[in-house]
């Protein structure tokens, strides 16, 4: 068997059945041989997309998703969707060509520093220097991908070893004397940990992606109640807990949710659980939840301490170290002290209901994302872009399941979301698929519409179109004296047309009430189809000024009980949310 | 700034190529602030030592040993207690010295230090001393006024005093 064989018959032991890729002259060999075998390949229309439909796919998932790419300007191309994968531990392996071993070094054609260049963005990388270390090298791939704190690892392939013989052997042993990821926490400390949570009066817990990479969802819903403590999310763990739930905050952070950015500065506990506490999610670190003792659940021990300091740090498995806690202090018997703390964090959540109907034209981007809410079911994976459209869903759309928001967050690359929705559709044929792009966004990867064209892939890209890089410009009004630098973005293209050019359906919503029929019957025709939704520019999301505590908010906080008076709302809702 | 102190790490590293590059394009990746790197084999073929020495406070060090452990080719990572380390440094000082007086005067320096005069031409004597960094740093200072034309220092290695291994 050649070497381009073996890697493929690896794969197929590992459970692949479909890779997105783009081929190229140092992979010729390989892709002679995919010809032959049975691998689903979707060829997409650039390499990016590539690497995020493959992290689209594993988020969706939780599988491995694998990309394909040729050396040099492929494996450039794929960079940026590796370092994507790797700020938001998702699973990827990525396999890119690489001249022939004789070559490497000379600066021969297309060649590039695959292994230098991915280094700092990959949880590990391979180059095989004989076919005979291929089967191994993708086991380890395959286990190091999705273990531990899952992220992307990177497999060069030079030419000339896709060809080289070898003796294929199907039960390679793995050795990785360097990697044992931690699972079960320690026992001493998830017995100070319930006994700290026992005692607490406000106790609040903040749910990040690993959450939903450790699929705890069920254990977090159980701990939250069994305690009562009150749930808010980091962007990557949306979905982690039912947003529609009495005791969820929603979102945490810059672009938060006021009732969630008030109970984390006044609680007296938190419970962190696989995050990392991104300076987007805590705010000013000196302010972050300056009177509580904070306990960190992760399973990267390099994660604890390295941003906020924590009281009791616990290493491991959230779904394993979830339940040992719940098992510890249901046998303590402490529950129920919170009961105050809740109806407070509720009576606050009730004044902050936030307003989403408005019937102006232009559409509020509220307006629109009530509408997406509405089309949509439970089951429905979102995705979104980055910029303001990533905010306005991440702050109003109510996410009730794991898995089915997907957002770039660590890196906020532009240009991820309808790549993952390709990613993910692909991953759960059986759910309804909606990515939601800003205009600028979108356009980054709008050839893509060829891909789910050619393959018919029904998902539905929501373009909230309103002429503007609309979240640098947000930031130019708040922060630049309204100096619109390079942001506004002209009057082309037709989105429209642009879709028809490529033969996909599109449709145009501008006034309240169209989005919700006009994406219900997308969803429900099966096809893939773009809607152009024409939004009001000016309309800003209210923030935490960067550097600024979580609870610092500019920008007006439209709430259902607020008529616009002329206070900030914060500074009502800071009497309102007590002591 | 809490204690800010220099630290010595010393770590078991697979002997595959990239491994020196992942380690030290941490530091740079991190902001950590290293010093010196050593690498070279162990007692094991396929295993590499490398000492590391960095400086900064507790929570900086806390982050290196973490960071450094997840590097997958990384098998083992501690910070050496310096009072129960032992640790050398190895560096060669190529001596401008025309003169007898000069040679002589050298040597003697060379002798007290315990270092070894390892090369003579006619202009310039060449010495290799091992031992503390300080040290090193004493003699280099002491042989100075006599011009010195190149040094090549290696950065310490270290391992535990006594029975102890890492
Ligand atoms: C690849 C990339 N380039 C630049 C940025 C910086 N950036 C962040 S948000 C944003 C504007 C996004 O505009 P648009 O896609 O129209 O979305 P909107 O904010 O209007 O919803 C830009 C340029 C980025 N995040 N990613």
């Amino acid at each position: 068997m050649r070497g381009g064989e073996a890697l493929l018959k690896s794969l197929e032991n590992q459970g692949v059945d479909v890779v997105f890729g783009y081929p190229g002259g140092q992979l010729l060999p390989l892709y002679d041989m995919i010809y032959d075998s049975d691998l689903r390949h979707i060829l997409v229309r650039h390499e990016q997309c590539a690497a995020h439909a493959a992290d689209g796919y594993a988020r969706a998932s939780g599988k491995v998703g694998v990309c394909i790419a040729t050396s040099g300007p492929g494996a450039t191309n794929l960079v940026t969707g590796i370092a994507t994968a790797y700020m938001d531990s998702s699973p990827i392996v990525a396999i890119a060509g690489q001249v022939p071993t004789g070559l490497i070094g000379n600066d021969a054609f297309q060649e590039v520093d695959t292994i230098g260049m991915t280094m700092p963005i990959t949880k590990h990388n391979f180059q095989p220097i004989t076919s005979k270390e291929i089967p191994e090298m993708v086991k380890s791939a395959f286990y190091i991908a999705g273990t531990g704190r899952p992220g992307p690892v990177v497999l060069d392939l030079p030419k000339d070893i896709q060809e080289q013989e070898l003796d294929f052997e199907n039960d390679v042993k793995i050795t990785l004397p360097g990697y044992k990821p931690t699972r079960k926490g320690h026992p001493l400390q998830i017995k100070r940990a319930a006994s700290l949570i026992g005692n607490a009066k406000k106790p609040v817990i903040l749910a990040g992606g690993g959450v939903i990479i450790s699929n705890s969802s069920g254990e977090l819903l159980k701990l939250s109640e069994l305690v009562g403590a009150p749930v808010t999310t980091s962007l990557l763990g949306k979905g982690s807990f039912p947003e529609d739930h009495d005791l969820s905050l929603g979102m945490l952070g810059m672009h938060g949710r006021l009732p969630a950015n008030f109970a984390v500065d006044k609680c007296d506990c938190l419970i962190a659980v696989g995050c990392r506490f991104s300076d987007r999610t805590t705010g000013k670190i000196s302010e972050f939840a300056k009177g509580a003792k904070i306990i960190h659940i992760d399973i990267d021990p390099a994660e604890i301490g390295k941003n906020v300091d924590v009281d009791i740090p616990i290493v491991g498995d959230a779904k394993i170290i979830l339940s040992n806690l719940i098992r510890a202090i249901s046998q303590n018997k402490m529950s129920n002290k919170s009961m105050e703390w809740v109806n407070r964090v509720k009576n606050f959540k009730q004044t902050c209901i936030p307003k989403m109907s408005f019937d102006d034209t232009p559409l509020k981007p509220q307006q629109v994302i009530r509408e997406i809410a509405e089309a949509v079911d439970d089951d429905t994976i979102v995705t979104t872009d980055v910029g303001q459209n990533q905010m306005w869903m991440a702050h109003y759309f109510t996410s009730r399941k794991p898995k089915t928001f997907l957002s770039s967050g660590g890196l906020g690359t532009m240009g991820f979301g309808f790549p993952a929705a390709i990613g993910a559709k692909v991953a759960m044929p059986e759910s309804d698929v909606v990515a939601v792009a800003g205009d600028g966004g979108f356009l980054m990867v709008s050839q893509e519409l060829a891909t789910v064209k050619e393959y018919d892939i029904p998902v539905v890209i929501c373009v909230l179109d309103n002429r503007y890089l609309g979240m640098v410009a947000q930031w130019q009004n708040l922060f630049y004296e309204k100096r619109l630098s390079h942001t506004h973005l002209g009057e082309s293209p037709d989105f429209v047309k642009l879709a028809e050019a490529f033969g996909v359906a599109a449709d145009r919503v501008e006034r309240p009430g169209e989005l919700r029929e006009v994406l219900s019957s997308a969803i429900n025709s099966g096809e893939p189809t773009l809607i152009d939704v024409t939004i009001d520019p000016d309309e800003i999301l209210p923030m935490v000024p960067p550097g600024c505590g979580l609870t610092e908010i500019v920008g007006e906080y439209k709430t259902e009980s607020n008529n616009s008076e002329d206070v900030p709302y914060h500074e009502t809702a800071k009497e309102r949310a007590g002591d | 700034m809490e204690d800010q102190r220099t630290h010595i790490i010393s770590a078991l590293v697979l002997h595959k190529p990239g491994v020196l590059q992942r380690v030290a394009g941490l530091f740079t990746r991190r902001g950590f602030n290293i010093e010196s790197i050593t690498v070279g084999t162990s007692e094991q073929e396929e295993i590499a030592r490398m000492t590391i020495i960095a400086k900064g406070d507790g929570k900086v060090l806390e982050q290196i040993t973490k960071q450094l452990n997840k590097i997958i080719d990384v098998i083992k990572v501690r910070d050496l207690e310096p009072e129960n380390t032992v640790k050398r440094e190895l560096c060669l000082i190529k001596v401008h010295s025309p003169t007898e007086k000069v040679r002589a005067e050298v040597v003697q320096y060379v002798n007290i230090f315990r270092g070894h005069v390892i090369d003579v031409s006619p202009e310039t004597l060449t010495i290799e001393m091992t031992g503390a960094s300080d040290k090193i740093d004493a003699l280099i200072d002491l042989v100075k006024g006599f011009g010195i034309k190149e040094i090549a220092r290696t950065g310490p290695t270290a391992m535990s005093r006594g029975i102890k291994t890492i």
